[in-house]
């Protein structure tokens, strides 16, 4: 069996690598998504104080820094068994809608756009944000204006952009201030226009790419994320949902405390990320590997727009109907991700101006104090990949003796590696494989925006390292890419 | 009065005074980090070491008066090289891998690596390991943060009269401990009087429920403190 690796994957937060597997024939047996990161925060957070988890832990990760600041905060509410003060969870929302747009910014405008409006097939030198900036110079500025004003609202909020310690168990440590609500709610409008003209450029877009809709992840699998007690789009609160490719809902309103009775976590020898499984579709006493694929779910935009009844604002709810009417109802293909994520961006800022708007968001008592009330706690929030989880116990003096973190790249771990397959299948038929071909390998990961570490990396400098290997593992043909 | 010269400055001071005093006094910056206002000097640190002519040992700011006719030399090639060595084998010793000091910035340890242009350490760090006693009401203490400058010891002993903390141990193995080598919290001495957080010059001790951001230490109101109950002035 030959094997192509593609070393490390480009364009995607973290550092990971593809391998495909061909048959005798040429023709793709298999692929494999492999993240070859090891972290290690569940064990090196031992030992330390609850109240140091939120700014710990969010060092996770660089682009969703406040998606970890909210989830452990919401774990050590429940460690403190305090009801936060309104005002508290209205910040932490508008914090975190501040963090779906700066996110979905990203990983649309300056990842996965140079695929999209350069082509998959255009000289990879050029194909980046700096490419997309010398042909549509106009747009270009306006995504990166569009991420800016996510960030704004999180610096806002927290003092800084990135790794602002702003959440504590039982609130948050500072008020929104009236200027700083004026000054988000002036740029609001640019941000409105700015996704509309995104959103109205990728359905034009979608026409022209048919196979990739097709290819790209195209399978049906579970779905899941939080909605609100009657079924509305959510992401900061509320319960979880599993809805499957047919619009069934196989579960509804289950308690974030009792996860770990519905999800399982597979461990694969081949990656450092873990592959969570839907438990009540899966035969753990079966001894065949591969047994949790039975239970493969995904997390993200396309969950939350697939299981969610509404968006629950009128903008976001008028592009869900059309997204449904396109993808024929539930949308399997993962291709539908950037749509999705484009349509939550929308949601985002109609969100964030009903909260600048609502009278309770200037007052001043955010914080509720309180000691260690109970020795377990889970928190649970939809950061912009999916639905993230955090399960710490502490010792009766608030120092941890056990975390569990689970990560929504992980959750779509089994998913991304159906996809690769899917996508090298389609598009590889022979060892001699042009670049194209490749990145569309590639572009199938950067459509589910996984996030493998705390870092960003600069755009262009990362090479591609490709090699064909024979069974015996002698190398066949290699080339790179700069 | 006597005349000495620092880096070829020369200076009437008070015979009792240090050379740190006589710097400080004349604008002229000698680093310090188990030094503090208010309590004794103790000269565990070594990062005051200053050159003296006449002897080729390096002598402690803190700890040495000045004499006629002294010449100091407080920032020369040689001082600096070893005061860089002193921060990176204070780093290498303990776990001063912090969440907490990059995020609030009160940290006198990581601000000094900071001014030394301390860009790695060249030791092998030894990951001792260490705990954490959050057994108190209202503060706690990480061993990992501690460099083992006895602020918190002479704070306790010189300013509050309780005498809670001490060091343990020989070598590497010294440590600060409470009481009778007790859980914070069982120490039936400990006033609660909060004293040994805001002399900590790291994160070592710090006030109990608050976030990495909200580190607080006030070294200043030792001095504060100490004059206050000298010369009986209570306004800051």
């Amino acid at each position: 069996m030959k094997q192509i690796v593609i070393d490390p994957v480009t364009r995607i937060e973290g550092h990971a690598k593809i391998s495909i597997f061909l048959k005798d024939d040429g023709k793709v047996d298999h692929a494999r998504f492999h993240v070859t990161e090891f972290r290690g925060f569940e064990k090196f957070c031992e030992g330390r104080p609850l109240w140091e988890m939120p700014g710990i832990t969010a060092r996770t990760c660089g682009i969703c820094p406040v998606s970890h600041l909210l989830t452990s905060a919401k774990a050590g509410d429940a460690i403190l068994s305090v009801k936060i003060p309104p005002t508290a969870a209205k910040l932490r929302r508008l914090m975190n809608l501040g963090q779906i747009i700066q996110s979905h910014t990203l990983s649309f405008f300056h990842l996965s756009a140079p695929d999209l409006l350069l082509g998959m097939d255009s000289d990879p030198v050029g194909r980046n944000v700096f490419g997309l900036m010398a042909t549509d110079s106009e747009l270009t500025r306006k995504g990166i204006r569009l991420r800016q004003f996510g960030q704004e609202i999180i610096e806002h909020l927290g003092g800084k952009k990135i790794h602002p310690s702003w959440t504590v168990p039982g609130g948050v440590r500072e008020p929104l201030s009236e200027d700083s609500l004026k000054e988000i709610l002036a740029k609001v409008p640019e941000a409105r226009a700015t996704i509309t003209t995104a959103l109205e450029l990728f359905k034009k877009l979608l026409d022209d790419f048919p196979t990739e809709v097709a290819s790209f992840g195209n399978f049906a699998s579970l779905f899941m994320g939080l909605v609100t007690p009657d079924g509305m789009w959510e992401h900061y609160d509320g319960k979880l949902r599993f809805g499957d490719s047919d619009g069934k809902i196989v579960a509804d309103q289950l308690k974030p405390d009792d996860y770990q009775s519905y999800i399982g976590e597979a461990v694969q020898s081949s990656s450092y990320l873990k592959s969570p499984y839907y438990r009540p579709y899966v035969d753990e006493s079966s001894s065949e590997g591969k047994a949790e694929e039975a239970g493969i779910y995904r997390v993200g935009p396309l969950a939350r727009l697939n299981i969610c009844e509404r968006m629950g604002t009128p903008l976001a709810d008028e592009e869900l109907r059309e997204f449904r009417d396109r993808a024929g109802g539930i949308a399997r293909s993962s291709f539908f991700y950037h749509y999705a994520r484009l349509i939550e961006i929308l949601a985002s800022t109609e969100r964030v101006e009903n909260l600048l708007n609502d009278p309770d968001i200037l007052h001043t008592r955010v914080r509720a104090e309180a000691g260690i009330n109970q020795l377990e706690g889970v928190g649970v929030s939809e950061a912009p990949r999916g639905t993230l989880f955090h399960h710490y116990n502490v010792d009766e003096n608030g120092l941890i003796e056990k975390v569990n973190l689970i990560i929504a790249t992980g959750q779509n771990n089994l998913a991304m590696n159906r996809t690769v397959t899917q996508i090298a299948q389609e598009y590889i038929q022979s060892p001699e494989i042009s670049e194209g071909m490749l990145n569309r390998v590639e572009a199938g990961i950067r459509a589910f925006d996984p996030c493998l570490s705390c870092s960003t990396h600069a755009v262009g400098q990362m090479p591609l390292h490709v090699q064909v290997l024979s069974s015996s593992g002698d190398i066949l043909n290699e080339t790179w890419r700069d | 009065m006597l005349t000495v010269t620092i880096n070829e400055q020369e200076l009437r001071v008070n015979e009792d005074a240090t050379v740190l005093e006589v710097a400080r006094d004349s604008g002229i910056d000698i680093p310090t980090m188990c030094f503090l206002e208010g309590i004794s000097a103790f000269g565990a640190c070594r990062l005051c070491m200053v050159e003296v002519a006449g002897t080729s040992k390096l002598l402690p700011a803190c700890a040495t008066k000045v004499a006629e006719g002294m010449e100091i030399h407080t920032d020369t090639e040689r001082l600096r090289s070893y005061r860089r060595m002193i921060l990176e084998l204070l780093f290498a010793e303990g776990n001063h891998v912090c969440a907490v000091c990059v995020t609030n910035g009160a940290c006198e340890l990581q601000d000094m690596a900071i001014d030394a242009g301390m860009d790695h350490v060249r030791y092998n760090y030894q990951y001792p390991e260490r705990g954490v006693d959050l057994s108190h009401d209202l503060l706690g203490i990480d061993h990992n943060r501690c460099i083992l400058c006895v602020r918190c010891v002479r704070t306790c002993d010189e300013l509050e009269g309780a005498h809670v903390w001490d060091v343990a141990g020989r070598g590497k193995d010294s440590r600060v401990i409470l009481g009778m080598d007790e859980a914070w919290g069982s120490v039936e001495t400990c006033t609660s009087c909060q004293k040994c957080a805001y002399a900590c010059p790291t994160g070592a001790i710090f006030f109990k429920g608050s976030s990495v951001s909200e580190m607080q230490h006030d070294p200043a109101k030792i001095r504060f403190l100490a004059n206050a109950r000298q010369n009986k002035e209570w306004l800051r």
